[in-house]
């Protein structure tokens, strides 16, 4: 059932992506070069309609947060180096696969060298979890709990600063 | 920068609906998005056919292959992505065979080859980095922001930090 299941919402999403153009190289260094923010209003669209979805149902009891813990170093270093493959690569991981579906065929090595990549990654974890990923690590904490707010004051704040960006990028035709 | 393009969804639209469908998902399967755990998943089933002791060894991927040791939702999520992206394609008309994208030709010249060679690297880099730092732009990006997790925003600016500096020195003066 979980397959099954895991099998249709990566269809709809597969769908949404391709309809959104924002599996293409293209879009994506658009992106990165300032030039082209589509992807930029599609994943905070998506962010906001989802943490407002999220943390209703959670406020009803009817969902659990699933949040991965802040390592200053894992996220700092292995954050960096994300930023580093993506640029070159021009897709990342769950969109190399659509671009893959557009006809988009370059994006096939770059899933041959993520295979290699996780594969180095799981030669080097042992090193990297007592050194990186120990630097400054917090726990799984979230935005409210750090700031000490409410979570729907937080959200809020979230909130107007999506919608002021997105009207920003809107006024700079971007 | 931006092109008129038939067929296209407003990445507002695509994106608060990609938003409900992770609600969704939440909800009834209890799953969020992530797509780079996949990728360790299948080097690690490469791997095991050729090396399958080395790989029980390793406690990177033992982590993963004890809560199941073959195919799981995420993995069926990604390859959803790519079947979802393909039949919007096709269905759309806007399925195209493409070896080289349009930005890099322009900058780089058509050769299938110099293309092929960074894509590969970047994959590697993207996901040796999107596994230290925990995550990708679904797993850190998209769910880690919808719960407001810390991780998650330090991750992403991380991602764009990176991002940014390399597409500025691929692309310098364009």
């Amino acid at each position: 059932m979980q397959l099954i299941l895991g099998l249709t919402t990566g269809i709809i999403f597969g769908v949404l992506l391709q309809k959104a153009r924002v599996i293409r190289y293209d879009k994506q260094l658009g992106a990165l070069r300032l030039k082209d923010m589509t992807i930029v209003k599609f994943m905070l669209s998506a962010i906001l309609t989802a943490m407002i979805g999220i943390y209703l149902l959670r406020d009803l009891g009817l969902v659990e947060l699933s949040v991965k813990s802040l390592s200053l170093g894992g996220q700092i270093v292995g954050g960096l180096l994300f930023g580093i493959g993506w640029a070159l690569l021009g897709y990342c991981p769950g969109t190399s696969w659509g671009a893959v579906g557009e006809g988009r065929y370059d994006a096939l090595w770059g899933i041959a060298g993520g295979w290699l990549g996780a594969a180095l990654y799981a030669e080097s974890y042992p090193f990297m979890q007592s050194t990186v990923l120990a630097w400054g690590d917090y726990g799984k904490i979230t935005l409210p709990q750090l700031f000490g707010l409410h979570h729907w004051v937080m959200a809020a704040l979230v909130a107007v600063a999506f919608l002021a960006l997105f009207r920003f990028l809107e006024k700079k035709g971007l | 920068m931006r092109k008129r393009d038939p067929g296209s969804w407003s990445p507002y639209l695509a994106g608060a609906l990609s938003g409900l469908l992770l609600v969704l998902s939440v909800w009834i399967a209890g799953k969020y998005f992530g797509a780079s755990t996949s990728f360790v998943r299948t080097a690690g089933l490469i791997e095991q056919t050729v090396a399958p002791d080395h790989v029980a060894g390793l406690s990177y991927f033992m982590k993963y292959f004890q809560k199941n040791p073959g195919i799981d939702w995420q993995w069926m999520f990604v390859l959803g992505i790519f079947l979802g992206s393909f039949f919007s394609a096709n269905a759309s008309g806007s399925f195209l065979w493409t070896p080289v994208p349009d930005s890099w030709r322009e900058r780089f010249g058509p050769g299938a080859g110099k293309r092929g060679v960074t894509a590969f690297l970047g994959g590697a880099v993207a996901l040796f980095g999107a596994r230290l730092a925990g995550g990708c732009p679904s797993g850190h990006g998209l769910s880690g922001l919808a719960q407001m997790a810390a991780s998650g925003y330090l991750a992403l600016i991380m991602f764009f930090v990176g991002g940014l500096v390399v597409a500025r020195l691929l692309y310098k003066g364009r």
